[in-house]
């Protein structure tokens, strides 16, 4: 598209982080949460009727997180390129809302916290969770801020999978959904990756069936998975681009120190990868993906007949990891139940890591899209009057 | 209120759509027929186009659209899905004409085309007294960039419909700035027809 320049685009500057918390909550295997922490993050000014709440939902490793940069540190949030004065997602218009999902270990309840029960961490003493428990406990959230409808939920990967099922399980809730680079359910190929991130966290020995609380963390099993994933989020055009056969250097001490640029970075990611970073909750949040089916075995359409809310369909040309079929088929469904869809294959070589990267697509299309959700939304909400 | 500018042919077209309709697009390009026909009509509309930066400007347009491949976009469609589907400008282009055309008359009760007429008269003269492959208004492209794979005329496509047995409930046939009226094989640029099955 035209390198058009985003003007007026700001940051949101510092942020806070902010909890809700809540009691007995009943997972979807029937289990309980005694207590639950969600962390979450806002950004701009929710309105007077509450009409113009956006909630964005974060992938795998993500966190609330998503924009500006907290007291003190440097770090801006993990999608500050989408989010802020001006943006794709123009805080000057919208009410902005980022948890961390349930499961997870920046700040909500998830496998590292502590059970109360016995006062230690829960380990694998935590339930397994599903992507609809995480949209549950986002459902509170949202509940407990008083917004009976959301304007719009957006995610990319595991991200879109709690748009999806936000549109089938909560479909009066919210106007439209954005599901980017995402799957109604994962493939065979994504189960196998995951699994073996998984496998890698547990063949450590630091893994200890999970008791590693208080002692040496699995960190060479926790950074080979991560290492893993990040072969799954690029393509071999942007491998090839970032690093080339480019050697660190001519000397080596050792016969297997990492030799190439392109094993530096594997190290490097995984290594600061584990400083932020739960095994546990890895192996949680992987299963909870694997596990995910939007519309439980049915086909989608069928359960998205009679929905209102407008969908727009973002998938990459070089995502490999969910490739853009599978969008495609969410795209279909919605077709198919007359739904009104819009979907775009956006020409990246970026592959899955283009959700993160192709700001100046997804900027134009989400842009116009929030606006004519947001124009018919105002004409109904007239005509209710 | 219809503009001034609009396109002869999407003029043509607007007047053959009936208000409130449920429109499907093939190949709707950068969607000014769409919402053309949304602002005007105001139908429900949805396009399928092949072209990535055709469809930003649809999108900037508001408009519902599937980036991808009419060939292969259409077999998924309810019978009767939609009230007319529209193939304007985009049958010369297609590989498999009879399949998309026999899927646009399952999915639509109607099917709107629209097409350049290869024996438009200045095309003909061409062709006999310079012996070079025509260019005229509708048929604007070099032999060697052209993303045409057909070349029909207005008698060819009342033929095509004649001999699958489709009914041409209307036909307009539209020259450079006028509706044309005598012996539109000669004389017109783009043949409209509005066929069903």
């Amino acid at each position: 598209m035209n390198k058009r320049k985003i003007e007026n685009s700001g940051s949101v500057g510092v942020v806070e982080e902010k909890r809700f918390s809540f009691d007995d909550f009943t997972l979807e295997s029937g289990e309980k949460l005694n207590s639950v922490i969600i962390v979450y993050e806002t950004y701009g000014l929710l309105n007077n009727d509450k009409s113009n709440a956006i909630l964005i939902l974060h992938a795998l490793s993500g966190d609330a997180h998503a924009a500006g940069t907290h007291q003190g540190e440097d770090n801006l949030g993990w999608w500050d390129s989408m989010i802020g004065p001006g943006k794709a997602f123009d805080t000057n218009k919208y009410f902005i809302i980022c948890s961390n999902v349930l499961g997870g270990c920046k700040g909500s309840t998830g496998p590292s916290s502590i059970n109360p029960k016995t006062n230690k961490p829960y380990a694998l003493d935590f339930p397994l969770i599903t992507i609809e428990d995480i949209v549950n406990a986002q459902k509170k959230l949202i509940d407990h801020l008083g917004i009976e409808k959301l304007l719009t939920v957006v995610g990319g990967s595991m991200g879109g999978m709690q748009a999806l099922s936000w549109l089938v399980r909560y479909p009066e809730r919210i106007h439209s959904a954005i599901p980017i680079a995402t799957a109604i359910k994962h493939s065979p190929q994504q189960i196998a990756f995951n699994e073996v991130g998984r496998q890698a966290i547990m063949a450590d020995p630091h893994w200890k069936e999970g008791n590693y609380y208080g002692g040496p963390h699995p960190v060479k099993g926790l950074a080979v998975a991560r290492m893993i994933g990040h072969i799954t989020y690029m393509s071999d055009t942007s491998m090839a681009e970032k690093f080339g056969r480019q050697k660190k250097s001519d000397a080596q001490p050792f016969k297997f120190t990492a030799d190439f640029e392109v094993e530096g970075y594997l190290r490097y990611r995984g290594d600061s990868f584990v400083k932020r970073f739960d095994a546990n909750s890895y192996l949680y949040i992987t299963k909870a993906m694997d596990n995910f089916d939007a519309s439980e075995g049915k086909p989608l359409q069928d359960v998205l007949e009679g929905v209102k809310a407008k969908v727009l369909v973002i998938a990459f040309k070089s995502d490999w990891l969910y490739p853009a079929y599978q969008s495609k088929e969410i795209a279909k469904a919605c077709k198919l139940s007359g739904l009104e869809a819009t979907y775009c294959e956006v020409n990246s070589t970026y592959g899955h890591d283009a959700f993160l990267l192709e700001v100046e697509e997804e900027t134009h299309l989400i842009l116009h899209f929030l606006k004519k959700v947001t124009s018919e939304y105002e004409v109904t909400k007239g005509h209710g009057k | 209120m219809v503009n001034r500018n609009i396109r002869p042919d999407h003029k043509a077209i607007l007047g053959l759509v009936k208000s409130g309709s449920y429109v499907l697009d093939l190949g709707c390009g950068e969607g000014d027929l769409l919402s053309l026909l949304v602002k005007e009509k105001a139908v429900k509309g949805q396009g399928i186009e092949i072209d990535e930066q055709a469809i930003y400007k649809c999108v900037a347009k508001g408009l519902n659209v599937f980036h991808g491949d009419i060939d292969t976009g259409l077999s998924e469609y309810k019978d009767k899905a939609f009230d007319y589907v529209i193939l304007n400008q985009s049958l010369q282009q297609l590989r498999h004409v009879n399949t998309v055309l026999s899927d646009a008359l399952r999915v639509g009760k109607k099917v709107i085309v629209g097409f350049p007429n290869f024996a438009y008269y200045k095309a003909r003269l061409q062709i006999f007294f310079l012996g070079k492959t025509p260019m005229t208004g509708s048929l604007p492209y070099q032999w060697y960039e052209t993303p045409n794979l057909h070349f029909l005329s207005i008698a060819d496509f009342i033929n095509y419909c004649r001999k699958n047995k489709l009914n041409i409930e209307q036909a307009k046939f539209v020259g450079n700035k006028f509706r044309i009226l005598f012996s539109p094989n000669l004389f017109a640029q783009v043949g409209i027809f509005l066929i069903s099955k």
